[in-house]
């Protein structure tokens, strides 16, 4: 994009700053976009499994749903506690908001199609989703109350739990295909299944990472069964109790866009984001537009992420922290272990 | 231009939140100008082109070290006029670690100037390994030459973390019942349920 603006006349630097400003532009407002229909997508399944209609009023099926709560939202007053710590209280739904689209800069859509091809795009994506729990701690504290802070609490402790087989997982990954890049872990995976299945999930050493990875990825964007930081039944609200207006929404917005990054993450590392699934020509299966695919793949984990909502209860806190710390962190240790061993062996030995 | 505005950005920032760390009144606050110290010092890492050490700092010390942090010093009610109480008196020993952690500063420093330590030069143009990212290289240099100082520190960071746990383990379980996930997972509706059928006026026996 860079070149197209330095042929209508601008210097390099300007051309680079002018792209870059389009880029973010291009990904955030699609990604807000997405984020309210995939709320109302979110709903409308929960609803379903539920045998209940879910939102069917404002527009056709429902549809501007999302967009009425937006407008919602938007006109009511932005309520702040008194005892609470206000320059923090206002400052935490900015941080989750603004680190939930944050990472999003190095998602690649297409081969090439990637606001910014850093080499160590997925040490990038680690780095910023640690930050997510700023949001959530900082907003809890500052709240000054009761079951903000416990939510808080609860989530630090959750988060770290998880990041830590989470980054495991993701060494395997990167073992495997031999790069931290995003577009190179996806050109890894062309063909990984016996030159036909695109895709790490085809690996019998990766296959159990994947799984433990869509559990963690539900724990670390904290949805159903993970959802202590919010427990209805015990906390209110969590560590939104005592946000309303723009300041709940941004913490609603940002929620969603990291449920949607874990959903592409999904697909990125071990679904083959933007390839094809299979590594044939079926019909004219390569002439589908690569960020196609990679929007199916995506939706098919958030189906997945809302039906595992609709269906699982809650887990207890101990029962949360058992299994992060018991049982995926040594099973992910073994696999680092096993993975490395089998890669020296065939690939390096 | 944009590196250069980028550069003293970042520096600013570095040096106003780390000054703003120490006079803050609430510890909560230092903790977060903290923080933003350790992540703009990451950007200034960024800007040398040490991408992988830049990362790892923003996951090592701001995702996991800072917030158990601000996990201890939100849970604590720390009185803070008390701490500054002890400033004038402590002075001293403040300085001595300063000069400390310059001296091994301008120690290490001045080893790789005076080429003790062959970690390639700055400019990246005598790098172990020459034209490949920075990744591979501190793997190159960590496992290659400087493998057994750097599996030793790893085997003191495990003492110390085997050490921690044995002083805070409590062997005596507590009274509460305990939960015995394989063995609820084990279980089938034949081993939990009976199905009888009673005479009318008998009762079931168990």
């Amino acid at each position: 994009m860079t070149q197209t603006f330095m042929n209508w006349g601008m210097t390099h630097e300007w051309a680079w700053f002018t792209a870059t400003i389009a880029g973010i532009l291009l990904i955030a407002l699609p990604l807000m976009l997405a984020v309210a229909m995939i709320i109302y997508a979110d709903r409308k399944i929960w609803a379903a499994m539920a045998l209940r209609r879910g939102p069917n009023v404002v527009g056709p099926f429902g549809l501007l749903q999302s967009f009425a709560d937006g407008l919602k939202v938007f006109l009511q007053e932005t309520i702040v506690p008194s005892a609470s710590n206000k320059g923090l209280f206002l400052i935490a739904p900015i941080i989750t908001f603004t680190v939930a689209l944050a990472a999003w800069a190095v998602i690649p859509f297409n081969s090439g199609a990637v606001l910014s091809d850093i080499n160590v795009g997925l040490l990038y994506i680690l780095a910023i989703s640690s930050l997510g729990v700023y949001g959530v701690v900082v907003s809890g504290w500052a709240s000054n109350s009761k079951y903000p802070f416990f939510s808080a609490m609860r989530a630090a402790a959750q988060m770290i739990s998880y990041e830590v087989s989470i980054g495991f997982i993701l060494i395997c990954v990167v073992l495997w295909a031999g790069t931290f890049n995003m577009n190179g872990i996806i050109e890894a995976q062309r063909g990984h299944g016996f030159g036909i299945v695109n895709g790490f999930f085809f690996n019998l050493l990766l296959f159990p990472m994947w799984v433990m990875f869509l559990i963690s990825s539900l724990a670390e964007t904290a949805r159903a069964p993970f959802d202590l930081t919010e427990a209805e039944s015990e906390l209110v609200a969590g560590y939104q109790t005592e946000y309303s207006s723009m300041s709940f929404a941004l913490f609603w917005l940002g929620e969603y866009a990291n449920v949607l990054l874990m959903c592409a993450l999904n697909a990125i590392l071990f679904f083959g984001g933007w390839l094809p699934p299979l590594n044939i020509d079926l019909i004219p299966w390569f002439d589908v537009p690569g960020w196609i695919w990679l929007f199916a793949k995506i939706l098919f984990f958030f189906f997945v992420f809302s039906w595992i909502k609709a269906t699982v209860p809650r887990f207890r806190y101990d029962q949360l922290m058992r299994l992060g710390w018991k049982v995926f962190l040594p099973l992910s240790l073994a696999f680092v272990v096993i993975v490395s061993g089998y890669l020296m062996f065939t690939r390096y030995g | 231009m944009i590196q250069a505005i980028a550069f003293y950005l970042f520096a600013t920032l570095v040096l106003a939140s780390g000054v703003l760390t120490i006079v803050a009144r609430n510890p909560v606050h230092s903790v977060l100008w903290l923080i933003l110290a350790f992540f703009n010092g990451a950007g200034l890492m960024l800007l040398v082109g040490a991408e992988f050490l830049a990362f790892l700092l923003i996951i090592v010390y701001v995702g996991a070290v800072a917030v158990l942090f601000l996990f201890v010093v939100m849970m604590l009610n720390i009185d803070f006029a008390e701490l500054r109480a002890g400033f004038v008196k402590n002075f001293p020993l403040g300085i001595a670690i300063a000069l400390v952690l310059l001296a091994e500063l301008v120690l290490g420093v001045g080893a790789y100037r005076a080429g003790a330590l062959d970690l390639g030069t700055a400019d990246g143009m005598a790098a172990p390994l020459a034209g490949e990212s920075n990744i591979e290289n501190i793997g190159a240099l960590l496992y290659g030459r400087y493998l057994f100082l750097f599996e030793s520190a790893g085997i003191i960071l495990l003492v110390a973390m085997v050490g921690a746990i044995v002083l805070t383990h409590r062997g005596t379980r507590s009274p509460r019942g305990q939960q015995n996930i394989a063995r609820q997972i084990a279980r089938k509706p034949s081993e939990a349920t009976v199905n009888t059928k009673p005479e009318i006026g008998q009762g079931v026996e168990l």
